[in-house]
């Protein structure tokens, strides 16, 4: 991001006030500016912002400074060429009214602004199937709302029979009623979910089927929405560090860093070279896990036992591996503001490069079994394809947009962490197909091996976290021996680390592509608003996409390449 | 020629209570259904995987149709949306039937103390062992399914179990 971008935009729109927060442009317009705005945004050369990244909202009714309106609807979206990144603010007066939707330009508001209706009641104009996504069919209210207390919840007695969206689905795909009644073509509906073995945790697929080909999909998710957005604004900064565990658990570790990184990103500290370091060798180490799972888990889906136990096995002795450092298994909390939890251990540097050649170890075998294997070949390629606009409309990030051609990585295009000065190289597939999705990353996974390798040559010594009072928690012997340490420490558990009011918007690239926090700060210790944008929940917005016109059977190990995680995926 | 127990035992008449044989059949071949919604459903591939190996507790076989499982493990955390899909789940298994909640929020809604998270299925299905932790170690798992193989031993098979339970979906 740089001084030209802003420029550039402020140029474009002068009704509107621009400013730079961190890497974003963000633009305040009105309402009735706002749907011009969006497709210049889109449409124009100048800008070309393809990738819909998030839309989220706020709801300013306990915020301490006045504002023009109760809500604000925030669009995000980003010129992945150019690393432009642009937040386009706009006030709702009135929420019943609402705003129009920006479902014509993108793919993503289809269910970005189905999130924020759900949670803040916020109606979008022309919205196609403008419904609730996270929270079920029955619940009245809006939880995100400041008024709605946290701890109301609602008894759903029976599930949504979805038999509206399809029909609504199949219509719009040309297959009327006659052509439901036809005795040639009977179509047939076919439910997956949300508990089923195909499903990897809990999401309902409905599909409509002439034969086993699927004519129309709908998707319904929110099994899992477990309030983390709500949760998270009674905390404060370092006590979210465990709920970031629970976002996508097969990647605990990466999710802690980015968490880490967008809050010391807007309080402006710089963490220590070492404590840098060890985010990266960490963060792709967990990448590395993230894949494992999702490929053993993805080849028994298609009925390759043998490559779990390869698999997994790897994985299991990783756990051994993490555990020793971080105390946990699967939810490490490994992160503090400022830093880290504790330095590595002692003999850690061996442990891992063992660990690392076991995984190499796994990765090669399994690999053997797939690579030239005709079956593998027939079920996968081809299948379930997806063309890079697609991709990018819907908001596909990481692997499975890389899969379609689309060379977009955030530790290349903006980079963070000192990205730049390892070597390495980003996987793109060439038709986006399940066997793309596949073999980037067993690709990647090699990739990563080789910057932990780097990494851990040129790890530097020193402390692990940084010297601000203000940050982190002062070391033990002065809490114990002196009144200011004790203060100190005490003042920091209690009202957390404070943060200077705003409003802001920080990414990184995980497993499975762009994880992104929205902050809105109030000055205290406590987030006003914390949003995740998960890639999950994108990628699964695009799935009927990836799966209308293929067989049932393609579906279920579409689903299994695109790793949904259910906690990232409903929160 | 006979090789096994039965060239020791012969023609022996072995007489014993219906309760002590049909329990022990049921103890060593527990057919659990996940209901893994979660974190916790990640550790149960865990304990499946070779190093814990559930088959040694005569548990592996693992069913995706609750109508041929007997033992529901109930992975991760259950949200009101989830809830009645659980309670069908629980229905539609044949008894006798067992349910372990496994980890902080099946047991009690763990860290997630909100508007969207049901405060422990025990407020929706009747549960018989509970698992600590978050998520609770392979081992944890394991220790409940002796948990419950012990609970079996003690039973009798003409007693109905939970016949009076009422949950806030009854």
């Amino acid at each position: 991001m740089n001084a030209t971008a802003l420029e550039k935009i402020q140029a474009a729109f002068p009704e509107a006030t621009c400013k730079v927060v961190l890497d974003s442009v963000v633009i305040d317009v009105q309402p009735e500016n706002l749907e011009n705005t969006l497709s210049r945004l889109k449409n124009e050369a100048d800008f070309n912002c393809g990738l819909m990244v998030d839309v989220t909202a706020v709801d300013y009714l306990d915020y301490p400074q006045a504002q023009d309106a109760r809500f604000y609807v925030i669009y995000t979206l980003r010129n992945w060429e150019e690393n432009i990144l642009v937040q386009v603010r706009t006030p709702v007066t009135d929420p019943e009214t609402g705003i129009p939707s920006a479902t014509h330009l993108w793919g993503a508001a289809l269910f970005g602004e189905r999130e924020v209706y759900d949670q803040y009641g916020i109606h979008f104009q022309n919205h196609p199937d403008l419904r609730r996504i996270l929270n079920h069919w029955q619940f009245e209210g809006h939880p995100l709302r400041k008024d709605y207390p946290i701890d109301k919840g609602q008894v759903c007695l029976d599930s949504d029979p979805l038999e509206n969206e399809i029909r609504a689905r199949l219509a719009k795909k040309g297959v009327g009623e006659e052509t439901m009644q036809d005795i040639n073509t009977q179509v047939m509906f076919l439910n997956l979910g949300p508990s089923h073995p195909a499903t990897h945790g809990a999401i309902r697929i409905l599909t409509a089927l002439d034969g086993e080909t699927i004519l129309a999909n709908v998707n319904e998710i929110g099994y899992l929405h477990r309030g983390f957005e709500k949760t998270a604004e009674a905390r404060t900064y370092n006590q979210i560090v465990p709920l970031t565990d629970r976002l996508n658990y097969c990647s605990s570790m990466m999710n802690n860093i980015a968490y880490a990184k967008a809050v010391e990103s807007w309080l402006g500290v710089e963490i220590t070279e070492r404590a840098q370091f060890m985010r990266v060798v960490l963060s792709e180490f967990y990448r590395v896990l993230d894949h494992l799972v999702c490929l053993a888990a993805a080849l028994v889906d298609m009925g390759g036992l043998t490559n779990y136990w390869y698999l997994y096995n790897e994985k299991e002795a990783a756990y051994d591996l993490i555990s020793r450092l971080t105390g946990a298994r699967l939810t490490s909390s490994f992160t503090r503001i400022g830093g880290m939890y504790r330095d590595f251990y002692d003999g850690w540097e061996k442990d891992l490069e063992l660990q690392l050649r076991g995984i190499e170890k796994g990765i090669g075998d399994a690999i053997k079994l797939v690579d030239t294997n005709r079956i593998v070949h027939d079920r996968t390629q081809g299948v379930c394809v997806v063309s890079a606009e697609t991709a990018l409309s819907y908001g596909l990030t990481g692997p499975v947009l890389r899969a379609s051609g689309v060379p977009f990585d955030l530790r290349k295009d903006a980079p963070y962490y000192n990205y730049e000065s390892f070597d390495f190289e980003v996987p793109v597939g060439s038709n986006g197909d399940i066997y793309d999705r596949f073999m980037i990353r067993f690709y990647e996974m090699t990739e990563s091996i080789k910057i932990i390798r780097q990494a851990m040559k040129h790890i530097p010594g020193g402390p692990v976290n940084v010297k601000d009072s203000q940050v982190s928690l002062p070391p033990k012997h002065q809490v114990y021996d002196n009144i200011e340490g004790l203060a100190n420490h005490f003042k920091l558990v209690f009202e957390g680390v404070k943060a200077p009011p705003g409003e802001w918007y920080d990414s990184y690239e995980a497993a499975n592509g762009e994880l992104g926090f929205h902050f809105v700060s109030d000055g205290s210790g406590t987030p006003y608003k914390l949003k995740v944008r998960p890639p999950c929940f994108y990628t699964m917005g695009g799935f009927h996409k990836m799966v209308e016109g293929n067989m049932i059977a393609d579906a279920v190990i579409n689903l299994s390449c695109i790793n949904i995680i259910g906690g990232e995926l409903d929160r | 020629m006979a090789l096994g127990l039965e060239a020791t035992l012969g023609d022996t008449v072995i007489t014993t209570k219906l309760d002590e044989c049909v329990n022990w059949g049921r103890q060593y071949s527990l057919w659990p259904f996940i209901f893994g919604t979660a974190c916790c459903a990640i550790e149960f591939m865990s304990a499946a995987a070779s190093q814990h190996d559930i088959s040694r507790f005569g548990a592996e076989v693992v069913r995706f149709s609750p109508r041929q499982a007997d033992l529901l493990l109930v992975c991760g955390t259950i949200s009101y949306k989830q809830a009645p899909i659980l309670k069908r789940i629980y229905e539609q298994m044949p008894d006798p039937k067992w349910v372990v909640a496994m980890g902080a929020c099946a047991s009690s809604g763990g860290i997630y103390d909100n508007y969207c998270t049901v405060q422990g299925i025990d407020t929706i299905i009747p549960v018989d062992v509970f698992i600590s932790g978050c998520p609770p170690r392979p081992e944890a798992v394991l220790d409940a399914l002796i948990a419950i193989q012990d609970q079996i031993k003690g039973e009798s098979v003409l007693q109905d179990r939970h016949k009076d339970f009422k949950g806030i979906l009854d």
